[in-house]
């Protein structure tokens, strides 16, 4: 069993480098102990080009290293190998160079440049392994490589990659706490991620970092919130952490209304007498001192994280539902917090780890919140198969729980445990008999009669520990115990345990008036034994004497002298000190005599009774769930839970500007699939936008309130979403082509969702954004009222101006845009009507058609790429009008450019190619079309209703190009005019929205 | 987090170790040595540690003390709960969880712990993902991978890792589809009120919220779907019942034992691999028992009497009758120890619960469904 002799062995092994490696442990089979190889055979094989051989002197390394084993002088043959094409060699080499790095500082550095190329390369999961052993290496000459890799990974289109880059900041800053600033920018950045993938790994490094800096939160808190569910879940322990801590620093507790409610029914179930007094006595302070406060409203986003977590106690992991238990102890109010109770009583029948550290929580929230765990009071009962910590554990909950009512039950559950064989448990047991005695006036009788059988028990502990509690408890009522001391007085012949006797002895001393006759008769027994006795004893026979001495000299007088001239050359000098001290007190001498006259008072004052409280009591000053907490210490890093606030703070601050952006993500694209399977309540960014997306979802219209309430910022932002959809209709189309294409892209993905209320958007948001406005042409009564309100919106749009940009650079690998395909037919009919319907607007005043006269930049599609067409470009739009020539033809608008440097002649239609009723009207020859010049020509064409393609040829003097145009359905509609009345009862007829 | 993982086997050797970060020496286990020392019994050795520089947060699997290294704040069931899945992953690789199994593959080990944490943070821990890195051993595989040098690791770059659903590969085919569910109820002694759910990851706690219904994509292979608690305040028929006399007589090194086992409301289905486990009081020197049916161990050491009962037969029921044998002169034990009871029954779930219907969406194959019921013994303790 000794460990020791095993231990130091291991240690020899890996003192002496290149010592031979002989598997000192014969029990240790398998194919790498058998043939442990000298280190130059190793840097044979590993300079050979056999990957085979490779492989097994890498896995006979790796093997050394599991075992604790030095291998570090094969280091250069090793990290040759970094680049080897076998990726089993390689993994083994990244755990060795991970392994050894911090020791061969030079040599490592070999190894960087394969893990720079690596980090280039096309392949995400390469980049991620790439920047993975890079950071791992903890070679402090490599810091500026490592922050620039981190840096352009956290841009990563993959998230994949960004959710390394996280993983690698707190490497970063381990290695160099200098480049806090620089990583935090980086965190912030990452903070704002919306994969599910990143979230967990980024609030890592924040907590490891920077958790101080709670104000890089605000902005994501909601966003955070309603990832959580999708969160994997050791992503999921550490956010709930981390904002149940940032709850604390922005929110009102809830407790504080509570005794405005004083009848609430659920707080009478719950809360029993001692919850109402024990209560957190800041809080009741600030209710009582501020009585004209107005009353407590729970602020939506304390609400919002209540209510996203709590499906999360039924996680298969103890740890998810720990974090959400500790979550609701800290934040949720009083009645809610009941719902803990069932999930942390369900993990007790996890492994026995798991049962220690959620029954010392329940032990901590038991004694604030007893009535919560009452009903599953049975659920704490012991087995004997539990192991002892179990077992003292279970016990501290019981007696945490017992009250008036249930005390019989408790009681006699715990006369079973008396008799187990597990005397540990016995002692604990006896503890807590007392425990329930003193807090529950009624059972005190019945709980000493208990405990003084036990007196007579033949298991010495068991007596002992009786002694010392009925000790404790006799102190509450002496008077009426007068038999009960002489009972124990009698003990003193067979009992053995120090504590014990010297809990005896003090009784006797204390109430020596009760027992007059046997006191001194201890005393003397004592007085013989005195030097045999343990020090703890010693002093409590000082004492017994010191007392006997001033209440019945008479008897007493000699014998006191002689135990405290014993004690006088005691070796311990604490009783010595005593006996010097005890004597100038007590016997009268002719200098002093001041003190000596008190003695009495001094040596018998009543004394308050003990009082008998948990271990657990005021635990959860520390964040339940914590190391600290279960140490009842400050642990390393433990961040303080902070008391609540007395004013909120600003809660606009979690406001998000830009809603829409985060609609386009790669993510929300990738996971359209899942998405609705998983999550319920969509929206990510805020609250708003969520009440769009998602009508059914009881959290996206709850939180949408709660942005109303918190300022009108949010409300502005939905207006400069539908902003930017008027945009296309009323500006002119001097913006640039690139610019089209991203705003139509982003209508593409927002109108689903935005269809059901596209028609109630507001006359002042039909403004259009800094570009095009000056290049209006007309000018309407209603773009008089415009700049104004425009003026007012700046601010959101200026800021999402930059965030858009940066995102649509995501989009475009994402949504391949028509224009890279000569031919592209929307393939998707739902997306391509959203595109249509867009452009849809109602007023209250009939449009002047005039006004949408050219609509030329909407919908620009390419007929034909200008490297296809060898310099000649060619897009098309539909105006949406009707074709002059021919009603029942749509009129497209078509855009020559020439980008070549010779002009082209002769542009004109070929001999088209069409099915069956469709026809084209074409535009007239162009004759000529210089370098670098545009032209715009109309030509109509009758789809017959149909989705079908025009197919035709475009025709040059020197070439001919195949193209085809496919219209959307929405433009092959025509366009009204009606007023929105008009249209609101149009849309009832059909039965819309 | 997780700064460090050590191995140690019941005989305090540590024979494998795993550093996520720095170094750090073994001698740290010193401490654990320490506390186990002081525990005296396996099973009571803390759970976390604390030692000048670091804490120790262990677990104690299938006779493995698994200690981590931790340098700071962490929550403790955080680190706990990875461990578990530690030993589950090698469980679920090597068949076992044993020191042997672990040595003899002890690279791939090492490679598992390394996609398992990055920097002591887990990163991959989806048995569906590891698989697609590393490939557990076959007896086949190690016989060609020994031939032809060929790796365990997937040559293929694994794409789980990029999911929304981490619990389920991408593509997986087979040529048969089959679900099968195993309800599988284990009756506590002490049941109480009201049910309570928990659920693996895929389950959408949504659609349970609203309609009761388990809406999942199911993870590839095996794994469990929901742990469930049920109970009901009128006591759940209880499958057995015992009938006990074990005594012992005062200033005399003999006492009685006598135990019979008999059904009771089980439902007209058998009752089967039943075991009873008694840890008999440490005065006990031996026993000497002769059973109706099935056999008896009793280890003299950890004094646990195992009495290996198999299935009841309601005409002629298991008994198992004898002698004790004390220790002289000690004083006679005060508790009669208890009884636990292990049990199976086939097909049947004793709370009622039925998988009533399997749909199955967004896929064109049908899948073969089967359900299988058991219902079997948790923590039965009979005092006597």
């Amino acid at each position: 069993m000794s460990a020791a002799p095993a231990y130091g062995e291991d240690k020899g092994g890996s003192a002496g480098p290149g010592e031979p490696e002989y598997g000192h442990d014969p029990a240790s089979g398998g194919i790498f102990s058998s043939d442990y190889k000298r280190h130059d055979d190793l840097k044979e094989m590993l300079d050979t080009n056999k990957d085979s051989l490779k492989l097994e002197a890498m896995k006979t390394i790796v093997a050394m290293i599991a075992r604790g084993k030095n291998a570090s002088d094969l280091f250069p043959a090793v990290v040759k190998n970094v680049a080897c094409k076998n990726i089993e060699v390689k993994k083994l080499v990244y755990v060795y160079l991970v392994r050894y790095a911090e020791e061969q500082q030079d040599l490592a550095l070999l190894s960087i440049s394969t893990f720079q190329r690596g980090l280039k390369d096309p392949n995400q999961l390469i980049r991620a392994s790439a920047l993975r052993v890079l950071s791992s290496i903890r070679v402090p000459i490599i810091v500026p490589i490592m922050m620039l890799a981190i840096k352009e990974a956290a841009s990563d289109m993959s998230p994949y990659v960004r959710k390394t880059a996280a993983h690698a900041i707190p490497k970063l800053y381990s290695l160099d706490s200098d480049q806090k600033d620089q990583l935090i920018e980086v965190i912030e950045k990452l903070l704002a991620d919306k994969t599910t993938l990143v979230a967990g790994s980024v609030v890592m490094a924040f907590e490891e970092v920077c958790p101080e800096r709670i104000d890089l939160i605000h902005k994501n808190y909601r966003k955070l919130c309603n990832l959580l569910i999708d969160v994997e879940e050791w992503g999921q322990v550490v956010i709930i952490s981390m904002l149940t801590r940032y709850a604390r620093t922005q929110f009102l507790s809830p407790t504080q209304n509570e005794s405005l409610l004083e009848e609430n029914p659920e707080k009478a179930f719950y809360g029993s007498e001692e919850d109402e007094a024990k209560g957190p006595g800041s809080e009741e302070a600030a209710t009582a001192a501020l009585p004209a406060r107005k009353p407590y409203v729970m602020d939506p986003d304390h609400r919002l994280l209540l209510r996203n977590t709590k499906p999360l106690l039924q996680s298969r992991s103890a740890a998810v539902v720990m974090a959400v238990a500790q979550l609701y102890f800290h934040l949720a109010p009083k009645a809610e917090v009941g719902v803990i109770a069932k999930a942390l009583v369900r993990l007790l029948r996890s492994h026995s780890e798991v049962q220690y550290v959620v029954l010392q929580n329940v032990a901590t929230m038991s004694i604030k919140r007893r009535g919560m765990f009452e009903p599953y009071l049975k659920s704490f009962y012991i087995r004997s198969t539990d192991p002892t910590q179990i077992k003292i554990l279970k016990l501290e909950v019981l007696t945490n729980l017992a009250n008036e009512t249930n005390t019989p039950t408790v009681l006699r559950e715990f006369q079973t445990y008396i008799r187990s064989m597990d005397k540990d448990f016995v002692a604990a047991t006896i503890q807590a008999i007392g425990r329930c005695a003193t807090n529950i006036g009624r059972v005190r009788d019945t709980c000493l009669n208990g405990l003084v059988q036990l007196l007579s028990n033949r298991d010495e502990l068991v007596v002992a520990e009786s002694v010392v509690v009925i000790k404790k408890l006799l102190q509450m009522q002496p008077a009426q115990h007068g038999e009960i001391i002489k009972h124990l007085a009698k003990l003193t012949d067979n009992i053995q345990v120090p504590m014990a006797r010297a809990s005896i002895l003090w009784l006797i001393g204390e109430y020596c008036e009760h027992v007059p006759k046997i006191a001194p008769d201890v005393l003397r027994k004592m007085a013989k034994s005195f030097t045999a006795e343990e020090d703890i004893v010693k002093l409590q026979i000082i004492n017994l004497a010191a007392k006997l001495y001033l209440t019945n000299s008479k008897q007493t007088k000699l014998l006191t002298q002689y135990v405290l001239s014993l004690a006088k050359y005691d070796q311990n000098y604490d009783i010595r000190d005593r006996a010097r001290f005890t004597r100038q007190l007590i016997v009268p001498s002719e200098q002093g005599g001041a003190l000596s006259r008190h003695a009495k008072k001094l040596f018998l004052a009543p004394k308050p009774a003990p009082v008998l409280e948990s271990s657990f009591k005021d635990r959860d000053h520390f964040q339940l769930g914590s190391l600290s907490h279960l140490l009842n210490a400050k642990a390393t890093g433990y961040q303080e839970l902070p008391d609540w606030p007395e004013e909120a703070p600003d809660p606009s601050v979690r406001n998000v500007e830009v809603p829409e952006w985060t609609k386009c993500s790669n993510r929300e694209k990738r996971k359209e699939k899942e998405k609705p399977f998983y999550s319920d309540s969509e929206g990510e960014s805020g609250p708003t936008e969520s009440a769009d997306s998602d009508p059914e979802s009881e959290s996206a219209s709850d939180s949408k309130s709660s942005s109303e309430s918190g300022s009108g910022e949010s409300s502005s932002e939905s207006d400069s979403e539908d902003q930017e959809e008027e945009k296309g209709r009323s500006s002119e189309s001097e913006q640039s082509e690139e610019e089209g294409e991203k705003r139509k892209m982003k209508k593409k993905k927002k109108v689903p969702e935005g269809q059901g209320e596209g028609s109630s958007s507001e006359e002042d948001s039909d403004s259009s954004s800094g570009s095009s406005e000056s290049e209006r042409t007309s000018e309407t009564e209603e773009e008089q009222v415009e700049p104004a309100s425009w003026r007012k919106k700046t601010p959101p749009s200026g800021k999402s101006a930059p965030v858009a940009k940066e995102i649509s650079l995501l989009d475009l690998e994402d949504f391949t845009p028509p224009s890279v395909q000569p031919v592209s037919p929307p393939t998707i009919v739902s997306t391509s009507l959203a595109t249509d319907l867009e452009g849809l607007t109602l007023t209250d005043s009939p449009l002047v058609p005039s006004l949408l006269s050219p609509v030329v930049g909407v919908g620009r599609q390419e007929l034909l790429h200008r490297v296809a067409g060898e310099g000649l470009a060619v897009d098309y739009t539909f105006s949406r009008q009707p074709f002059s020539g021919d009603p029942h033809m749509v009129s497209v608008h078509i855009h020559f450019s020439n980008s070549s440097d010779t002009p082209i002649k002769g542009l004109h239609v070929g001999t088209p190619k069409l099915p069956a009723g469709i026809s084209i009207q074409e535009f007239p020859e162009i004759e000529s079309l210089a370098p670098g010049e545009s032209v715009t020509a109309v030509m109509g064409i009758n789809f017959c209703d149909s989705t079908q393609a025009a197919n035709f040829q475009l025709c040059t003097q020197t070439r001919q190009f195949y193209v085809s145009i496919q219209p959307p359905v929405g433009e092959l509609m025509a366009p009204v005019f009606m007023s929105e009345n008009e249209f609101k009862k149009e849309q009832d007829l059909r039965g819309g929205r | 987090m997780i700064h460090s993982l050590f191995l140690i086997n019941c005989s305090g050797d540590i024979f494998l170790e795993k550093h996520w970060k720095s170094v750090v020496s073994q001698s740290v286990c010193d401490y654990f040595f320490e506390a186990q020392e002081k525990a005296a019994d396996v099973e009571n050795v803390p759970p976390v540690i604390s030692t000048p520089h670091h804490y120790l947060i262990s677990i104690y699997r299938d006779k493995l003390f698994f200690v981590s290294v931790i340098q700071t704040e962490v929550p403790p069931l955080f680190v706990i709960e990875f461990l578990h899945r530690v030993a589950d992953t090698f469980q679920d690789y090597f068949g076992e969880c044993s020191e042997a199994a672990i040595k003899d593959n002890v690279v791939i080990v090492y490679e598992l712990l390394e996609e398992m944490l990055d920097n002591g943070f887990p990163l991959a821990t989806e048995s569906n993902i590891l698989k697609e890195l590393i490939k557990p051993p076959t007896i086949l595989r190690s016989v060609v991978n020994s031939i032809t040098g060929s790796s365990n690791v997937g040559d293929t770059l694994p794409t789980g890792q990029l999911s929304n659903i981490p619990w389920r590969r991408a593509g997986v085919k087979y040529t048969n589809n089959e679900a099968y569910f195993d309800v599988v109820e284990e009756i506590d002694a002490i049941i109480d009120k009201s049910d309570d759910v928990s659920f693996h990851p895929c389950i959408r706690f949504k659609r349970w919220e609203s309609e009761r219904v388990l809406s999942f994509i199911p993870p590839d292979g095996n794994f469990r779907l929901i742990s469930y608690r049920v109970s009901s305040q009128n006591l759940v028929a209880i499958p057995v019942y015992v009938k006990h006399c074990i005594s012992f007589k005062e200033n005399s090194s003999c006492g009685r034992f006598d135990i019979t086992i008999g059904p009771k409301q089980n439902m007209g289905k058998t009752i089967e691999g039943i075991t009873v486990t008694v840890h008999m009081p440490k005065v006990v020197l031996n026993m000497n028992l002769t059973p109706t049916q099935g056999s008896y161990t009793f280890d003299p050491v950890t004094k646990v009497l195992t009495w290996d009962v198999g299935k009841i037969t309601p005409q002629k029921l298991p008994s198992l009758k004898g002698l004790v044998n004390l220790q002289s002169g000690a004083p006679k034990p005060e508790e009669n120890p208890s009884l636990n009871i292990q049990f199976k029954i086939q097909q049947l779930a004793i709370s009622g619960l039925k998988v009533n219907r399997l749909d199955m969406y967004g896929e064109k194959y049908k899948p073969f469904k089967g359900v299988k019921y058991v219902t079997k013994a948790g923590k039965f303790q009979v005092r006597t």
